[in-house]
């Protein structure tokens, strides 16, 4: 039974594979990757409930190999709620795909790259251990890279070889870290790291290699101070594909900090938490919306926003309390609803104006009043408005760093927050409002097709706001599990 | 990868007689792989180097005129062969990627050890050679686009 655990995976590996064969036949190209997508969603929505069901963590032995020797596949209640959350957002850029993408572009691979990349963010959620995360990290990249060329600008290949060389240099580097560790533990499956340095008195090497993990999850996560390829890189690419960037890849590097730094590095909290990934968090949002203040391009403001809320997510592990934990889970789940949403609807901006410059905007709200108003939506939620999602995931933070007496970061965050809001009305003002300055004909466009795919994601970000209580109460019982290493450890090996 | 456009008779005989080596050598490696050093990776890049001596000796197209795989084709086949062998599990209720072996008597090859290991090598294989040739084909075609310019 516990085979299902592999679905998620599966699924759309092998939906990439066979679409490869497809690439020339659009029709069918289309048809099948749209049920392939919804068939990833069903699989992650069925083995939530039974992870759920079933004590909230089960590991599946690849192959019967006995646990630490063999592959595991480890799925607890933060990896089925992260797969369940990719595989959403991947059928709503999809279908937001479907109706912006070029057929030109569509017949370079974009459909088995998609898949690929879904392959790889599920794959790192899943897996367990350390080695395998890092495959799963290249599947990943590796359709990113060939994903965010797709189309051949000029600007597009510049950007891309920047990105590119980045993530193959921190891809090295979690090599090198992953040599380190399994020097000192012997063994690459996470859990058997943690046991065996359970109950260390000295930590001797180990803060060392939680720097270079951080550093390498840091670049992919896009953090202070390597973040710098991001908002360029991103702004290239078709806005389906920028939206799922936005949404997913830099969270994997997060998953990756969260899931290491809960389970193997918790020797020197004192200095790994508290001091550096604190410090971190506080220049990431700080420097992150000082560049979207300073920018006046829809796209790029919005992809400067995706470092500032970078750096609120890891507060919490900074803290590394169950509260500020919780706060953190909170938030990267609304992160992912609320960019990814935001994006694909600077996507239909686009789309009606034919730019995304802000200063050549205006008058939106009344030629396309829904498209006005929904974006209002997240745009208020990213800033912490209640009762949307933002607001609670801002309040557990800021409240956990009151009570644990770290000021300075809570007036950062609290700082942060108030500069978004600045930068979304700004958006809102600038686009939205104002004299119309698309042509009539623009006017007409009509954009009802494009808004579809996104609804459920605006719609979760109310629901996960406004049903608080639950939604909260369930990022808790994800924050506790994480915060007692022995569960996981338990499941593992079987002890 | 520059093709040769020389007609020189050395160089064509010997890259055609190590090919046939080494395509000998490839198969060799895909099926000792199971029990012994090898394996479809190691065939399937050994493979490659075969197909890439033909292409060096004859030009592209007239290669091509002989090779007649698709290869990005080659590469779905092949993950989808071995995701699949791996996928029995799933109907025998066993782990997924459990592998199943059993012993055989064959004529003339007498007592032979048949897994499911092999299906799922020969698929590795075939997205070795597949992803192989595609970069390999790629790059050259690259500096044809350039000599054309």
């Amino acid at each position: 039974m516990s085979n299902i655990i592999v679905l998620p995976i599966l699924i759309p590996v092998l939906a990439g594979s066979l679409l490869i064969l497809l690439v020339k036949k659009h029709r069918i190209q289309r048809f099948m990757s749209g049920l392939s997508a919804i068939a990833t969603l069903v699989a992650s929505l069925f083995l939530a409930v039974y992870i759920y069901t079933n004590d909230g963590i089960a590991a599946l032995e690849l192959g019967t190999w006995p646990a630490p020797f063999g592959i595991v596949m480890v799925a607890d209640l933060l990896s089925v709620t992260v797969v369940v959350v990719t595989s959403l957002v991947g059928v709503c850029c999809l279908f937001f795909a479907f109706r912006t993408m070029h057929r030109e572009r569509e017949r370079y691979y974009f459909h088995p790259l998609f898949f690929f990349l879904i392959t790889g963010v599920n794959g790192a959620a899943l897996t367990g251990d350390l080695f395998n995360l890092f495959v799963f990290f290249e599947v990943m990249l590796l359709s990113s890279y060939a994903l965010i060329v797709i189309g051949g600008t000029k600007f597009q290949l510049r950007e891309s070889f920047k990105y590119t060389i980045i993530n193959i240099f921190a891809s090295m580097l979690f090599l090198a870290g992953i040599a380190y560790l399994y020097g000192i533990t012997g063994t690459l499956n996470m859990a058997h790291i943690a046991e065996r340095l359970d109950g260390l008195d000295e930590a001797g090497a180990l803060p060392v290699v939680a720097i270079v993990f951080f550093i390498v999850f840091a670049m992919k996560g896009a953090l202070f101070p390597l973040y710098f390829w991001l908002p360029r890189a991103y702004y290239g690419a078709p806005i389906a594909i920028t939206a799922l960037f936005g949404g997913l890849l830099t969270k994997v590097g997060v998953y990756a900090i969260i899931r290491t730094y809960t389970l193997i590095f918790t020797q020197d909290v004192a200095f790994t938490h508290h001091f550096l990934i604190l410090l971190i968090a506080g220049f990431t949002m700080l420097l992150g919306v000082l560049g979207a203040v300073s920018s006046f391009d829809l796209k790029k403001i919005l992809a400067y926003h995706i470092i500032s809320q970078l750096g609120y997510i890891v507060i919490g592990i900074g803290l590394f309390t169950p509260l500020a934990m919780a706060g953190t889970i909170f938030y990267y789940f609304h992160h992912i609803f609320v960019k990814t949403s935001l994006l694909l609807f600077s996507g239909v901006v686009e789309r009606i104006t034919g730019t995304t410059d802000l200063k050549k905007t205006g008058g939106i709200l009344k030629t396309h009043p829904s498209l006005a108003w929904l974006f209002l939506i997240p745009a208020l939620s990213i800033a912490g408005i209640p009762p949307l999602s933002g607001f609670f995931g801002k309040f557990a933070l800021v409240l956990e760093s009151l009570q644990e007496a770290s000021y300075l970061i809570a007036f950062v965050a609290m700082f942060v927050g108030l500069l978004t809001l600045f930068s979304m009305l700004k958006i809102f003002i600038n686009a939205f409002w104002g004299e119309q300055k698309h042509t009539n004909k623009q006017a007409q466009t009509p954009i009802m097709d494009v808004l579809a795919p996104v609804l459920p994601l605006v719609f979760l970000t109310i629901i996960i706001g406004v049903g608080a209580q639950w939604s909260f109460g369930f990022s808790m019982e994800i924050a506790e599990q994480l915060l007692d290493p022995s569960i996981y450890i338990d499941s593992v090996l079987k002890e | 990868m520059r093709y040769s456009r020389s007609h020189d008779v050395m160089q064509r005989v010997l890259l055609i007689t190590t090919s046939y080596f080494v395509l000998a050598y490839s198969l060799y490696f895909l099926f000792a792989g199971h029990n012994n050093p090898g394996g479809g990776f190691i065939g399937g890049l050994t493979t490659a180097c075969a197909l890439a001596f033909i292409y060096l000796v004859f030009d592209r197209d007239t290669a091509n005129e002989y090779i007649r795989f698709t290869f990005p084709a080659l590469i779905s086949i092949g993950l989808v062969l071995s995701l699949g062998t791996g996928a029995i599990g799933f109907f025998a209720n066993d782990n997924y990627l459990t592998q199943y072996f059993d012993y055989f008597e064959i004529p003339f090859f007498g007592e032979v050890e048949l897994t499911t290991a092999l299906p799922f090598d020969l698929g590795i294989y075939f997205v070795v050679v597949g992803a192989a040739m595609v970069i390999m084909l790629t790059i050259a075609d690259d500096e044809k686009e350039e000599n054309e310019n």
